[in-house]
């Protein structure tokens, strides 16, 4: 393949030089039957993906819809697309989250749409109730994704919209809902927080928002409430006439025109549903220098040279499969242009840098195991990227560091350390994408979720596992001796290791197409890429122990 | 000999005086331009910002809009001649141009009034005289009997004289009242006819004097322009066909009237110089003659003292400026060209665009030209020939046509204007806003040209007449120039064919028009993150859909149109839900704007380029199911407008009923943009409920604005002749509580 074809003749910047000398070749065979055979199951697979998440984004059904639309309400997609900026992408986060996780019970989506999107020309956190699905309550793994967009929200400055409709927790659930840390409580906890980190909580009641659930609209810096539909209270009729002996109409308990005239605990009182959500864009519009602004990517950005297509034939379904990780970079970085560090050393893992819609990025990728100075090459990486404030991107396809008594003199255990150090303490974003396996310490090494990437995203192929299915076979041998507890034990195992499996618990952020990685780590590199507000106390984000370091309350409602 | 070019040539004026605006103003201040003669503009308090105050080099307010305080006002603007020492006024048409009494007082001050005599005007502005002038310099006149003997048999003996068919027609009579056609040549048919005609015309006005004259069937408008100087020189720069009228005013006009035979056109052009000399006249004027087009006879019917709205179709074929003329001879120099020298090529045609409503009546309209777009006119002036070698110089009398070697055309088209976007049309003055001239080869190509340029001439703001022209232009009957006065009423239904309802395709363009134009960066979609370079991205196969209601202007049903982006960038899928359910579905269409007010599509294979305006409703107004106090879409394709309206979402309605309910309780508000005729109360008046408060005049009708309640006055917010916006508060009332 002559390289000559793909010389920019124009480019600005680079035209000069007459070449780049870093855009990466393409040996791939496209014909060949390896590759036709590997696409074609791939192809398989992102079809099965697309029909699981269609499924997801119907929500509760037809008939919960319909229930919706009869009282002249928008649907909860119908309220996300009418908050959102015409022609502007939404980043959906963990569409698949509770899939066939409740025995006996489908909840899509957890019940809770979240992701960021443009509102008014910013990027905010949404986090949608979706009351098709059980009236909107919330199930343990509703609240862990509720969480997990205000942790984005909170790490990434941008602001957080309430789209609210709920019920509030599912009290067959409330053991794993209600008590914990990272439980019911903690949504408040973090508005607070983060209202006082400069970062707007901004709330819409749509619908019932009642109890626990009250409290978001409530502790909002600024909400809007849909009037003969929207209430808050923090109990219902029933509950107040148990309690009381009152006998209220919801409408004087909690509705919109009370709460927005007399109990203040509302700002705006919206005529209907679409009402509610052009003030509630009005009030992004508004929300001056908090939440940070984002910052535009340092060139233009210019496709890869070759289709991304061709990812599904490169990296196939079986993750023991090998792959040479630079046709994936070849297909992910703008103009395939990728300027490798330390080529020759260490060559079972790849450094270098790179563009993706015009940002910078550090890209660390796995081409097989990892030896001593594969982990050294990454840290010294880590540590120019960090220098340099240069985000990381993670392309992981690793089986874990090398063992054996060779490694072992060698001092992979200190070597693989020094790796995990620089991975947890580097001093950029960090992205990570699963493009094959994470099995074991590698998956540490190499961003897991344990080390608070910004983002994780899978591909459908993925497995994240403790280690790989063949090392799991002989380790089993060596452990027990009944054949059938191997089995079933294995079989379970290497469910517990697919992409579905951890998307639905939200060990990641979900599950994405291999076409569309460039798309979404760009606008990943676009979040983690923003100017942050400096806060009261001079800190941002950070960590959410919260113990007089002065940054102050967040903005109370009066 | 008086044209020897050993004659000392007289100079032009340095400095004139135009007494008009709009188009002609700004006609006359670019020919005098060309020549180097300054000019100077007057104007009234609403003009201040116009166009012919712009061109002209000094500029002189002479009072408020009405006419009669300001063009009218001989006194001001011979005050401003004085003041800026132009030497000669040029009046134009209309205004003061056919006033003998200006012609004379300015001739007392030492100005020139570039135009004829005023004994010319005076004898031509009477039937009368003029018809009794003309007869007996044997120019014809329509044959009639106009006495005082109203016997039957007399009558019917006077019929016979003049030739059957003959028109009944009262004195007094009107409005087709007390008027009887008689096409049967017997006493008893007539007699029939006379006694209907004068009983219902007694009864009509008191009076039941009739006059007998030849009734022609088919008439056509056919005018000729002359050209006299001032020593008794007269040429004819050939006719002019304004068959084509509406509420006998001229909409199109042509040069040379088609179908005349030659020898028809040097007896038309000798007439009209005799006419002309009848009178002694001098400049430019235009007699105007009825011809028969069964029988090819040519009447007299008046002439105009005046350079008239249709000149330039002469200028196109005669390669003339007929304003450089007029100058010529008011400066006291003799004409250019004798009769054989004076060109007649190709074929021109003029299109008069009115702010007016052609299927309304063709009611005249008024508004602010919220959005105008011409097509690129390809000439100023007319382009002027080579000289014709004058075969008989001498016979300047001979008026037959020009034996002129073939001219080599290159069509073109102009454009007269006196206005830009934003000016106001037809609420004070005359509601025209342009002339389009196309000039050709032949009168097919002018046709041709006529069209192209009325697709392109884009108006928003006040309904216009475009669209009617474009349906006249592309009549197959007047193709074929079978013109007649009667050519509208006859061909009614041909030009204003069934309103259409909006085809699929055009309002999927309207629905990608809103969907772009909402896109942030629509129009410059090259730098910036991906959160605005990958447009409306969903990641788990979902797609942004967005739907788009409309309503059209006459119907109350609704249109949904659902556009959603394609997996490529920049296509998109539509869906046209029409009221009845019936759903029209296209995919994958590549669409962009190319300006904001241009949409490039491709939507079954065809690519268009449509042209779509938005109206916004004025700030301020809350909305209504009004299609006035919410967004409009004018869409220009293919030579027709289709209005749609984007209604407002059902909240706005809500809070905008609150604002109306708010309001409605104090006061009075223009519903809609309006002349002010007449506040009919003061403060501190009391009115009763339903009084009337306030006189409204808009698109030429009167509103009474009355009371709702009984009240007392607070304050007056508008005067008589204002102009107000919709919206303003004319009167406010305060209401009594139990009201």
């Amino acid at each position: 393949r002559c390289l000559l074809n793909h010389i920019p003749k124009t480019r600005g910047g680079v035209g000069r030089r007459g070449y780049h000398a870093s855009v990466l070749p393409s040996l791939v065979s496209t014909a060949s039957p390896e590759f036709q055979a590997r696409s074609m199951a791939m192809d398989e697979l992102v079809r099965d993906l697309e029909e699981k998440m269609k499924r997801a984004r119907e929500g509760g059904g037809l008939k919960a819809a319909e229930r919706m639309r009869n009282k002249g309400k928008k649907l909860p997609r119908e309220r996300l697309n009418l908050l959102l900026d015409p022609d502007s992408p939404f980043l959906e986060l963990s569409t698949l989250a509770a899939h066939e996780v409740y025995p006996g019970e489908v909840i899509p989506g957890a019940g809770i749409i979240t992701g960021i999107g443009r509102i008014s020309g910013r990027e905010c956190v949404v986090v949608v109730n979706d009351a098709t699905v059980k009236g909107g309550s919330y199930y343990p793994l509703t609240v862990k994704k509720h969480l997990r967009a205000q942790e984005i929200a909170r790490e990434n400055g941008l602001p957080c919209i309430y789209v609210v409709e709920s019920g509030g927790a599912a009290l067959p659930h409330q053991a794993n809902v209600f008590p914990d840390k990272e439980h019911f409580g903690r949504i408040f906890y973090n508005q607070a927080q983060m209202s006082a980190l400069g970062i707007p909580q901004i709330a819409i009641v749509h619908g019932i928002s009642v109890a626990g659930g009250a409290y978001v609209p409530a502790m909002a810096d600024e909400n809007v409430i849909v009037a003969n539909q929207g209430t808050i209270f923090l109990a219902g009729p029933p509950l107040v006439k148990a309690a009381t002996g009152e006998v209220v109409d919801v409408e004087i308990l909690g509705g919109g025109l009370m709460h927005s005239s007399e109990s203040g605990v509302t700002d705006h009182l919206a005529r209907d549903d679409e009402h509610a959500l052009v003030i509630a864009r009005g009030i992004v519009g508004d929300l001056g220098k908090a939440g940070g602004r984002s910052v535009p990517p340092v060139q233009k950005a210019e496709d890869p040279l070759y289709p991304a297509d061709e990812l599904h034939g490169i990296v196939g379904t079986d993750v023991r499969q090998p792959f040479d990780m630079r046709d994936i970079i070849a297909r992910i970085v703008d103009g395939s242009k990728f300027r490798e560090f330390k080529k020759e050393y260490g060559p079972t893992i790849l450094t270098g840098f790179a563009h993706i819609h015009g940002y910078e990025v550090g890209i660390i990728a796995n081409n097989g195991i990892l030896f001593s100075p594969s982990a050294l090459k990454a840290s010294h990486f880590i540590e120019l990227c960090s220098q340099r404030q240069i985000p990381l991107l993670f392309l992981v396809n690793v089986t874990g560091y090398m063992v054996g008594s060779k490694a072992e003199k060698g001092g992979i255990a200190k070597d693989g350390a020094k790796m995990v150090r620089a991975v947890a303490c580097a001093d950029v974003p960090k992205l990570t994408v699963i493009v094959g396996g994470s099995f074991g310490a590698g998956n540490y090494g190499m961003a897991g979720r344990a080390y608070s990437p910004r983002f994780l995203w899978m591909w459908p192929n993925a497995k994240v596992s403790v280690m790989g299915s063949g090392q799991l076979s002989q380790v089993m041998t060596t452990v027990s001796k009944d054949p059938a507890q191997h089995a079933s034990l294995k079989s379970e195992i290497e469910n517990q290791s697919t992409a579905y499996y951890s998307t639905a618990r939200l060990w990641d952020d979900g599950i994405i197409k291999p076409k569309d990685t460039r798309d979404v780590v760009g606008l990943g590199l676009g979040i983690v890429n923003r100017e942050r507000m400096q806060s009261r106390g001079g800190r941002v984000g950070g960590s959410s122990t919260w113990d007089g370091d002065g940054k102050g309350f967040g903005v109370f409602r009066m | 000999e008086a044209h020897s070019l050993t004659t000392v040539r007289k100079p032009h004026f340095d400095k004139i005086l135009i007494a008009n605006r709009g188009e002609i103003a700004c006609r006359v201040i670019r020919s005098a331009r060309k020549l180097g003669i300054k000019t100077v503009a007057v104007y009234s308090e609403v003009d201040k910002d116009s166009l012919h105050v712009k061109l002209a080099d000094e500029a002189y307010c002479i009072g408020p809009a009405p006419s009669a305080e300001s063009y009218l006002r001989m006194d001001r603007i011979i005050e401003v001649c004085h003041r800026s020492g132009a030497q000669a006024v040029h009046p134009g048409y209309g205004f003061l141009s056919e006033n003998a009494t200006f012609s004379k007082k300015l001739a007392a001050e030492g100005i020139v009034f570039i135009g004829p005599p005023a004994s010319a005007i005076v004898s031509m502005g009477s039937k009368s005289e003029s018809k009794n002038i003309m007869s007996s310099a044997g120019v014809p006149c329509v044959p009639g009997y106009h006495g005082e003997n109203q016997d039957p048999d007399f009558l019917f003996e006077k019929a016979r004289e003049i030739g059957f068919p003959v028109l009944i027609k009262a004195i007094h009579g009107g409005g087709g009242k007390g008027m009887r056609t008689v096409t049967t040549p017997t006493q008893e048919a007539f007699n029939e006819a006379l006694s209907s005609a004068k009983r219902e015309s007694l009864k009509a006005f008191g009076n039941d004097t009739v006059l007998i004259e030849k009734y022609i069937e088919r008439p056509r408008h056919v005018e000729v322009q002359v050209f006299a100087d001032t020593m008794g020189d007269v040429v004819s720069l050939w006719e002019r066909d304004c068959s084509v009228q509406r509420r006998n005013q001229k909409i199109i006009e042509e040069a040379p009237a088609p179908g005349l035979s030659p020898e028809l056109r040097a007896d038309l052009s000798s007439k009209a110089v005799a006419a002309a000399k009848a009178v002694n006249y001098v400049g430019a004027g235009t007699v105007e003659f009825i011809f028969d087009n069964d029988t090819q006879q040519f009447f007299f019917m008046e002439m105009n003292t005046r350079l008239q709205v249709e000149h330039p179709v002469t200028e196109m074929v005669t390669g003339l400026d007929l304003v450089e003329w007029q100058l010529e001879v008011a400066a006291g120099n003799p004409l250019r060209l004798h009769q054989a020298e004076i060109p007649l090529v190709g074929h021109a045609f003029e299109a008069r665009i009115y702010a007016e409503n052609p299927r309304n009546d063709f009611l005249p309209d008024s508004g602010s030209l919220l959005y105008l777009s011409t097509p690129e006119p390809t000439a100023t002036f007319a382009t002027p020939f080579p000289r014709v070698q004058s075969i008989a110089p001498s016979s300047a009398l001979s008026t037959s046509s020009p034996a002129n070697e073939p001219v080599d055309v290159s069509p073109s088209l102009r454009i007269e204007q006196g206005f830009t976007q934003g000016a106001q049309i037809g609420v004070f003055y005359d509601p025209m806003i342009a002339k389009v001239i196309a000039h050709g080869r032949d009168r097919t190509e002018a046709l041709r040209l006529l069209r192209k340029a009325l697709d392109e001439y884009h108006v928003v703001g006040v309904s216009t007449n475009v669209e009617f022209l474009r349906a006249l232009a592309g009549n197959e009957s007047f193709i074929a120039a079978e013109v007649e006065t009667g050519f509208i009423k006859k061909h009614y239904s041909e030009l204003f064919p069934a309103i259409q309802e909006p085809k699929p395709d055009l309002l999927v363009q309207a629905a990608l028009y809103v969907v772009l134009r909402d896109q942030t960066n629509a129009l410059n979609p090259s730098l910036g993150s991906p959160w605005q370079s990958l447009s409306s991205r969903r990641f788990g196969g979902d797609v942004h859909e967005r739907s788009v209601t409309f309503l059209t202007e006459n119907s109350e049903d609704t249109i949904v149109v659902r556009i959603s982006s394609s997996a490529q960038r920049g296509y998109y899928d539509a869906s046209v839900v029409k009221p009845n359910g019936e759903t029209t579905t296209f995919k994958s269409i590549p669409a962009q704007l190319t300006s904001s007010t241009s949409l490039s599509s491709t939507i079954d294979s065809v690519l268009s380029r449509t042209t779509i305006v938005s109206q916004l409703p004025p700030p301020g107004v809350p909305a209504s199911n009004s299609p006035n106090t919410t967004e409009r879409l004018h869409i220009f394709c293919n030579g027709t407008t289709t209005t749609l309206v984007l209604p407002p979402p059902k909240w706005l309605l809500s809070l905008a009923g609150d604002v109306l309910s708010a309001t409605a309780k104090r006061g009075i508000r223009a519903p809609m943009p309006s002349l002010v005729v007449e506040v009919k109360v003061k403060a501190g008046d009391t009115v009763e409920k339903g009084q009337a408060v306030v006189v409204l005049e808009s698109m030429k009708t009167e509103t009474v604005l009355r009371a709702g309640g009984k009240g007392v006055v607070r304050a007056v917010g508008c005067k008589n002749g204002e102009m107000v916006d919709e919206g303003k508060e004319l009167v406010d009332i305060e209401f009594e509580e139990s009201a």
